[in-house]
């Protein structure tokens, strides 16, 4: 839109005083109010010798393109408020915030914090006005679906202000992958992967009516409850001047007018018999249905989905019920994620050779992880084994728990940290806490290393490491034996 | 819409409104995806009132309103005489996209009666925000009442898909819940609000999608003997141990099939009024229940005054406050000025000393604050010493009785 401004006064010709006369178009002119402001404070003319006058593009148009003057370096209260002002009806809107601006050019850089300034004030409550006309539109704008096999709404609204180029972004956002219409007796917006600005709609566009209205009544009438009626708080809230365009308003009258006698009918009928026979097996049936067994147990993991998108299947544990020993470790890695068997890639058979050369037989041990999924990354083809986060680790002890529940080992070994973070709940750094250790439940507890630390040592350091994990084993079989 | 969808809508929608809830507010900005549908703003957005008063913002209804539960208070409640209908998945979700299409709603509330067990139940509320989220690139609100009896793997999974989760607690003491609601067991409802808000927490430090708008409930107001102060002194309890975002109270309303355990009587409006702005008081103005306590009559708070200002009329040697001077703990214990306008008084202030006609522009509440403060050019003199003030200041008792 074009602005221009021009000194309409014959003093002003001789240079000093005069009147100012800046021509800003129709409805919201942010453009032009912008380039209009940054010449005005540039040459230096007070708010008191402008005259704003908008709505008016015809008398000034665009003839002389406005040189334009330099950016003015505001504070971010006051930029934020200007295109919050600008769409009010307000004619006296642009001047209001010239003065403003003005004010702060010249020295009073935080006049924005002070609110009780009568020109701020003036200015916050405007502001007020144009957020709640926003908001309003966002909330009871009703679209209607058009006829025809495409789907396309539109919807007709009559905003206070002129607001419909600042709600618009928000309709964008919200019904990106639908096309619609909204029209208003200022103009349309039209979204149909691209937002473009037409001349104003008319009411009649609209069709009348749509297949989902009716429920939408039904619903706002079943929503009410007539034992609270409270119309002061409805109307502030929603004020009769949008009920014509809101399809739901019409019950309310009728929803008035019964609601008192409903609301005494409820307390005079008093309570009532049940006329149905208590449901009593039902009832006694439905408490808990937790699974019963470790097979129900495990039928839930199986077909659960993993937390971390991207696991072939869920690993469960194996092994004998009831057993001497069991070990928790991490998450299955990718061979276990192939063959959906825990402790079968190399980890799971070094822990193999450790079990044996320890005395102890894998095939009375039951293995188990603490995750019950494969969590890696991508690095070409390869999949690289990632940690599972405190937050998945909480997110699959439950299952940790029932299963130990039902496995009921004597002792549990958790190999690693996640291991010992999932029987606890807390973390614990291994290389101190390695040995017995109590996890405040029924079984007893050892904290050991995850055999897949011993493969990624240094060759130096693995043949150490190696034994002190099978001096750990020994431990772990004294302490059942 | 056909007629036997549009039945049901009217039968489980019906029985949903007693929940109080109705917040679209919590969740993180969220735009629509290219091929998706649906944007949540942060602050939420009430697209209609009802003639109670009330927002609607999400589409708020029942999966089914069969129910294996007995509780008294509950129009649902098995032994009730009411109508019975339930949905399906499919038709839940399909009432959600055309309702949010038309811009009638934020997004869903989703509760349900308990029906074959609690782990089926849930499972079925959990299917239909999973299948928003995934067939339909749904980005609007959900929030999901959590079955507090279903097995805590079920809740997690829940929590990847909603907004917000709440388990309400309905009846505020151990006694209540075991003569009024005797299926119901209070571990098993803090049990599952402890889950909730351990993996709430969890869940934003690993930047994870887990019921991001928080977790809230609800207790009802009237249908037991608990008093103000020992509900006040309970949500606190909640927000502090839970994390929870809201205590919604609800007055005990009269239902259209009531129990003999609980004859219908008219919703005591007022007294939950008074419980709001308590609980606003503890949360916002840094009160503590001690100070609620302390503002009530016998652990009830005044129906004809609020209980800020029931406070300041019990503690009348602090008054009056100097809002040049003040600082902010106690400018918000002064009567009429809400936490914005002490925002701003604290702010002005430093630009210049604030006579009252400047107070006045920054609070709409002038009339009721003006006995307790002292402004550049004025001063209450004894205004706080009248025995009367309680008086002046008080609201008429009928206001919101409105049988």
């Amino acid at each position: 839109m074009g602005a221009g401004t021009r000194t309409a006064s014959p003093a002003a010709a001789g240079g000093k005083g005069g009147i100012h006369v800046a021509a800003l178009g129709p409805g919201a002119d942010l453009a032009g109010f912008r380039t209009a402001a940054r010449r005005l404070i540039a040459a230096g003319i007070p708010p008191e010798a402008i005259v704003w006058q908008s709505e008016t593009p015809s008398l000034f148009g665009a003839d002389t393109a406005p040189a334009e003057a330099p950016p003015l370096a505001l504070p971010r209260a006051v930029t934020d408020l200007i295109p919050m002002v600008v769409p009010h009806r307000d004619p006296e809107r642009y001047g209001l915030l010239y003065a403003l601006l003005w004010r702060v050019v010249r020295g009073e850089r935080a006049l924005m914090e002070v609110a009780s300034d009568p020109l701020v004030h003036r200015l916050h409550r405007m502001r007020k006005a144009i957020a709640r006309d926003l908001h309003k539109m966002h909330a009871f704008l009703r679209f209607r679906r058009l006829p025809g096999e495409t789907e396309r709404y539109a919807a007709w609204f009559e905003p206070d202000h002129h607001i419909l180029e600042a709600a618009a972004p928000f309709f964008v956002d919200r019904f990106r992958n639908l096309a619609w219409s909204i029209l208003t007796p200022e103009g349309c917006a039209h979204w149909n992967g691209a937002l473009t600005f037409g001349p104003p709609g008319r009411r009649e566009d609209l069709p009348e009516g749509d297949g989902f209205e009716a429920g939408w009544r039904d619903y706002y009438e079943s929503t009410f409850n007539p034992a609270r009626l409270n119309l002061d708080a409805m109307r502030a809230e929603m004020p009769r001047k949008y009920w014509r365009n809101m399809p739901e308003t019409a019950a309310i009258p009728g929803l008035i007018r019964a609601a008192g006698a409903r609301a005494q009918a409820m307390i005079e009928r008093g309570p009532t018999i049940p006329e149905k026979r208590d449901p009593v097996r039902a009832v006694a049936r439905m408490a808990r249905d937790e699974p019963d067994s470790l097979v129900a147990l495990n039928a839930i993991i199986a077909r659960s989905e993993p937390l971390v998108p991207g696991a072939t299947q869920a690993v469960l544990g194996e092994g004998p019920m009831g057993p001497a020993i069991a070990f928790v470790g991490e998450q299955p890695g990718d061979q276990e994620d192939r063959q959906g068997r825990p402790f079968v890639g190399p980890a799971g058979q070094l822990l193999a050779r450790a079990m044996a050369e320890a005395g102890l037989d894998r095939s009375e041990a039951y293995l188990t992880n603490a995750v019950k999924h494969f969590k890696f990354s991508l690095r070409g083809k390869r999949r690289i084994h990632e940690k599972p986060t405190a937050g998945e680790v909480s997110h699959y002890r439950w299952w940790l728990e029932r299963e130990l529940g039902f496995v009921a080992p004597r002792l549990v070994v958790a190999l690693g940290a996640t291991a010992v973070l999932a029987l606890t709940g807390k973390p614990v750094p291994i290389t101190r806490a390695r040995g017995p250790a109590d996890f405040g439940r029924a079984f007893a507890g050892f904290i050991t290393v995850h055999p897949s630390y011993l493969l990624r040592l240094p060759e130096a350091a693995k043949a150490d490491a190696y034994r002190a994990f099978v001096d750990d084993l020994r431990r772990v079989a004294a302490l059942v034996a | 819409m056909d007629e036997t969808l549009a039945r049901k809508l009217r039968i489980l929608a019906d029985a949903a409104k007693y929940d109080a809830s109705c917040a679209s507010s919590g969740a993180p900005k969220r735009k629509a995806g290219a091929d998706g549908l649906g944007s949540t703003t942060g602050a939420g957005i009430c697209h209609a009132y009802t003639p109670d008063g009330r927002c609607v913002s999400l589409l708020k209804i029942l999966l089914t309103n069969y129910c294996l539960f007995d509780c008294a208070y509950c129009v649902n409640r098995r032994s009730s005489n009411v109508a019975r209908a339930r949905f399906s998945v499919e038709e839940v979700v399909t009432l959600t996209v055309e309702f949010y299409k038309r811009n009638y709603i934020e997004g869903l509330f989703l509760s349900s009666g308990i029906i074959r067990s609690p782990d089926y139940t849930m499972e079925m509320l959990t299917r239909v925000a999973k299948k928003l989220r995934r067939e339909h690139g749904f980005r609007g609100y959900i929030h999901l009442k959590s079955i507090p009896e279903a097995s805590p793997w079920l809740i997690e999974e829940a929590g990847l898909y909603a907004d917000r989760l709440s388990v309400n607690l309905e009846l505020p003491t151990e006694a209540s819940l075991n003569r009024l609601a005797p299926e119901k067991d209070g571990a098993a409802i803090e049990g599952a609000m402890g889950q909730i808000g351990e993996r709430i927490v969890q869940a934003r430090e690993e930047k994870r999608r887990f019921s991001p708008a928080g977790q809230s409930t609800q207790v009802i107001v009237g249908a037991d003997a608990t008093t103000d102060e020992a509900l006040i002194r309970k949500s606190a309890f909640l927000y502090g141990s839970y994390g929870l975002k809201r205590v919604y109270y609800s007055a005990f309303s009269p239902i259209p099939d009531a129990s003999s355990a609980l004859p219908p009587k008219a919703p005591p409006l007022r007294r939950e009024h008074r419980l709001y702005q308590a609980d606003w008081l503890i949360r916002y103005y840094e009160f503590s229940p001690d100070d609620v306590a302390g503002a009530s009559e016998g652990g009830m708070l005044s129906l004809d005054i609020d209980p800020k200002l029931a406070w300041a009329l019990k503690n009348r040697h602090c008054f009056p406050v100097d809002v040049n001077r003040a600082d902010r703990e106690m400018l918000l214990r002064v009567p009429g000025l809400g936490a914005r306008a002490v925002d701003a008084i604290v702010k002005a202030r430093r630009h210049g000393r604030l006579r009252l006609d400047d107070v006045a522009r920054l609070t709409s509440g002038l009339k009721r604050a003006r006995p307790f403060l002292i402004a550049e050019d004025f001063r209450p003199t004894t205004l706080t010493d009248r025995l009367d003030l309680r008086a002046t200041l008080a609201e008429p008792a009928e206001q919101l009785s409105l049988f």
